[in-house]
C-alpha cells in the first residue's frame, strides 16, 4: 500500500513533465493550427542549457533560469524563422519541416556536447527525503516538481482566464481570423505565445536534468508521450492536457511498477515478467485506444481546433 | 502522367535498373550492390507509404511499424528454426514463400486493426494516432526479451531460401528486390486507374461529397491503409533478409519521418515519385558524408544529418512537388 502511494507520486511526477511539454505543444496547435515535432527539442535545449549553465555557475536555481531564457529565445527564433511560414500550410508541410528542425537541433546538440550523456546533480538544498506519511519516505525533489507543476497551471489558469492576453489567446483559438481583423498584431502574439511554449518545455527539460539522463534525443520520447497526452485530452484543451498528462503518467508508472507482480498471481513468474513488461509499455497507447474508440475528439473536445 | 515521355523514361530506368549489378562490376564497385538492394527496398516500402500519404491523403506518422512488423516476421521465423523452439505450437522456418507470405499477412492484419482505429480520427490527429501506435510496437518489439529485446534477432541462418535461387548471393537478391518493386509499381499503377482509385482519390480531395454520394469513405480508407500495410510488410521482410537482423530501429519513429521524407523528396502522389525519393534520400545519406571529406570538414563528416535538415526544410518550404515535380517545372511541364 505504502509502495502503491509512492508510486502515484512518482506517476503524478511524470503527469506534471508530461504536462509542461503538452500544454506548450497543444495551445500552439489550438490557436496557430501547427504542429510541432521540434517541441521536444526545445525539452532537450532547456535540459543542456540548465546542466551547463549550472556546471559554469555552480548554482542550480542560476541554471534553471537561463535554461528559461535559453529555450524562451530559442522558440523564439524558431518561430521567425521556419515556424511562421507553416502557418498556411498543410499539416504534412508541418511535420516534415519541424522533423527537419529536430535533426538539425539533435546534431548541433551533438556537436557542442558530444555524445556522452550529461548528468546533473540534484540541488543540494531539494536533496533529501521527506516523511509525508507515517513510514514513507519520498524524495523531496521529486515533490518539489509537482509542487512546481501545480504552480504553473495555476499560473496558466489566470493567463488565459484573467488576463486581456489571456482573452486574445481564447479568441485566437476560436477564430484567429476574426482577432487579426479586430486589430490585434496576430504575428507578435504568435511570436509571443510560441516563446512562451517553448519556455514551458525548456522548464520541464531543467527540471528532467538531475532525474534522467540529459543526452541527445531526449526530447522525442517525451514529445510523443506528450502526442498522446493531448490525443486523450482533446487538441487545443489546456484542462485536457491536465488531466490527459495526470492520466498518462499514473497509469505508465503503476503498470510498470505492478503489472508483472499481477500477472504472476495467474501465470508463471518467467512469462508474467515478459507479457508484464510488454503489456505496461503499451499500457498507455490501450488507454488511448480506449478513450478514441468512445471519445473520437478527446475528452475535452475543442470545436474550433478540431478544424 | 501516362504520357509517351513518362513511358519513356521509366523504361530507360527500368533498363538501368537491370544493368546496376553489370555497371557495378565494370568499375569493380561491387559492394555496392548492397545499397542498390536497399534502394529498392525503401522504394517500395515509399511507394506504399505514398499510396496512403500520396493518393489517400492519409498522413499516417507510424508507416515503419508495418516495416518492422514485417522483418520480425522473418526474423522470428528464422530466430526459431535456428533455435530448435516453437511459437504458438509451430516450429521455424527460412523458406522464403511461407515467411515472406506470412509477414505480409501479419502486417496487413496489424494495419487492419490499428488503421480501423486510427481511421476513426482525421487530421492532426491521425498524424499523432498513427505516430503513437508505431511508437506503442517500438516498445512492445524491445520489450521482447526472447528476441533480443533492443539488441534485434541476427538470422544465424543467413538469408531465407528460395527454391531454384540463391538469395546470398547478392545479385540475386538485387534482382529479386527489383522484381517486387517492379511488381507492386505496376500494381500501383493499375489500382490508381481503376473505379477503386478514383474513388480513393476522390476521397482525399473532398470526403464530404463522396460521403454525400453514398460511398463508404471508411472503407476505402481502410483497405488502402491495409494494402498500403502489407506492402511495407513485404519492404521489412526483404530488407530483414538484406541485413539478416532485424531490430526495433525498423520501427522507430525516425524511420517513418525517413519514409515521408522519401515521398515527399521524389514527389508526393506521383507513382515514380517514391522510387526517385528513396534513390535520393539513400544517395544523399552515402555522399553527403563523402561531401565533407571533400570539403575537409572530415571531423564533421559524421554530423552530416546538420545540413539534411536545413535541406529537407528548404524542400518543404520552396520545392514543392519534390524532385519530379522541380524537375517537370523546369521541363516546362507539370507531372501532377
Amino acid at each position: 500500500m505504502l509502495l502503491f502511494f509512492e508510486q502515484l507520486l512518482n506517476g503524478i511526477q511524470l503527469g506534471v513533465f508530461l504536462f509542461l511539454i503538452a500544454a506548450g505543444l497543444t495551445l500552439i496547435f489550438g490557436i496557430m493550427g501547427v504542429i510541432n515535432l521540434a517541441h521536444g527539442s526545445l525539452f532537450m535545449v532547456g535540459a543542456y542549457a540548465a546542466a551547463a549553465a549550472t556546471e559554469w555557475t555552480g548554482s542550480f536555481a542560476l541554471g534553471i533560469v537561463i535554461a528559461l531564457i535559453v529555450s524562451g529565445l530559442v522558440g523564439i527564433l524558431m518561430e521567425l524563422v521556419v515556424m511562421r511560414r507553416l502557418y498556411d500550410r498543410d499539416h504534412l508541410d508541418q511535420v516534415l519541416a519541424t522533423f527537419g528542425l529536430i535533426l538539425f537541433a539533435n546534431e548541433l546538440m551533438t556537436i557542442l556536447f558530444g555524445r556522452t550523456p550529461l548528468f546533473l546533480n540534484v540541488p543540494a538544498i531539494l536533496n533529501g527525503a521527506v516523511e509525508i506519511l507515517p513510514g514513507v519516505q519520498y524524495p523531496l525533489y521529486r515533490l518539489a516538481i509537482i509542487a512546481m507543476g501545480i504552480l504553473v497551471a495555476l499560473i496558466l489558469y489566470v493567463i488565459i482566464t484573467k488576463t486581456r492576453a489571456g482573452m486574445l489567446i481564447r479568441a485566437g483559438s476560436t477564430n484567429r481570423d476574426m482577432v487579426a481583423v479586430l486589430g490585434v498584431d496576430i504575428a507578435l502574439m504568435f511570436t509571443l505565445l510560441f516563446g512562451l511554449g517553448a519556455v514551458f518545455a525548456g522548464f520541464a527539460g531543467a527540471m528532467a536534468g538531475p532525474l534522467i539522463s540529459v543526452e541527445v534525443g531526449m526530447g522525442e520520447q517525451q514529445l510523443i508521450l506528450a502526442f498522446v497526452v493531448i490525443v486523450i485530452g482533446g487538441i487545443g484543451s489546456v484542462r485536457g492536457a491536465l488531466v490527459g498528462a495526470l492520466l498518462v503518467g499514473v497509469v505508465d508508472t503503476l503498470g510498470r511498477a505492478f503489472l508483472p507482480d499481477l500477472l504472476k498471481l495467474f501465470m508463471d513468474p518467467a512469462s508474467a515478467d515478459g507479457i508484464g513488461a510488454g503489456l505496461s509499455s503499451m499500457s498507455i497507447y490501450i488507454v488511448m485506444a480506449i478513450v478514441l474508440v468512445f471519445k473520437p475528439s478527446g475528452l475535452f473536445p475543442v470545436a474550433a481546433a478540431g478544424r | 502522367m501516362g504520357s509517351i515521355r513518362t513511358s519513356v523514361l521509366a523504361l530507360a530506368a527500368l533498363v538501368f535498373a537491370l544493368l546496376v549489378p553489370q555497371i557495378l562490376s565494370y568499375y569493380g564497385e561491387d559492394y555496392l550492390i548492397g545499397s542498390a538492394s536497399r534502394i529498392a527496398i525503401y522504394a517500395l516500402a515509399a511507394m506504399s507509404l505514398n499510396l496512403i500519404l500520396g493518393y489517400g491523403g492519409m498522413i499516417s506518422f507510424g508507416h515503419a511499424a508495418y516495416f518492422g512488423v514485417g522483418a520480425y516476421v522473418v526474423g522470428i521465423a528464422s530466430f526459431h528454426l535456428f533455435d530448435g523452439s516453437t511459437i504458438f505450437g509451430f516450429g521455424g522456418t527460412d523458406a522464403a514463400l511461407l515467411s515472406w507470405t506470412l509477414a505480409v499477412i501479419v502486417s496487413a492484419l496489424v494495419a487492419l486493426v490499428l488503421g480501423a482505429l486510427s481511421l476513426r480520427t482525421s487530421g492532426v490527429y491521425f498524424i499523432m494516432i498513427t505516430l503513437a501506435f508505431a511508437q506503442m510496437l517500438y516498445f512492445l518489439f524491445v520489450s521482447l526479451e526472447q528476441y533480443g529485446g533492443d539488441d534485434g534477432v541476427i538470422m544465424y541462418n543467413g538469408r531465407n531460401t528460395l527454391p531454384g535461387l540463391d538469395l546470398s548471393d547478392d545479385t540475386t537478391f538485387y534482382y529479386v528486390c527489383l522484381a517486387f518493386l517492379v511488381a507492386f509499381t505496376v500494381l500501383v499503377a493499375l489500382l490508381i486507374r481503376s473505379r477503386f482509385g478514383k474513388v480513393l482519390q476522390a476521397c482525399r480531395q473532398n470526403e464530404d461529397r463522396m460521403r454525400a454520394l453514398g460511398c463508404k469513405v471508411e472503407h476505402y480508407k481502410l483497405a488502402t491503409f491495409v494494402l498500403a500495410g502489407a506492402a511495407a510488410g513485404l519492404a521489412g521482410a526483404l530488407n530483414g533478409n538484406h541485413a539478416e537482423y532485424v531490430s526495433p530501429d525498423y520501427l522507430h519513429w525516425t524511420k517513418s519521418g525517413d519514409l515521408m521524407i522519401m515521398v515527399i523528396l521524389g514527389g508526393i502522389g506521383t507513382l515514380f515519385g517514391p522510387i526517385v525519393g528513396a534513390a535520393a534520400f539513400l544517395l544523399l545519406e552515402e555522399f553527403l558524408p563523402v561531401l565533407f571529406d571533400t570539403a575537409n570538414l572530415t571531423e564533421y563528416k559524421e554530423h552530416w544529418r546538420i545540413v539534411f535538415g536545413p535541406l529537407l526544410i528548404l524542400v518543404v518550404l520552396f520545392a514543392r512537388g519534390g524532385l519530379l515535380g522541380t524537375l517537370a517545372t523546369i521541363g516546362g511541364r507539370n507531372e501532377r
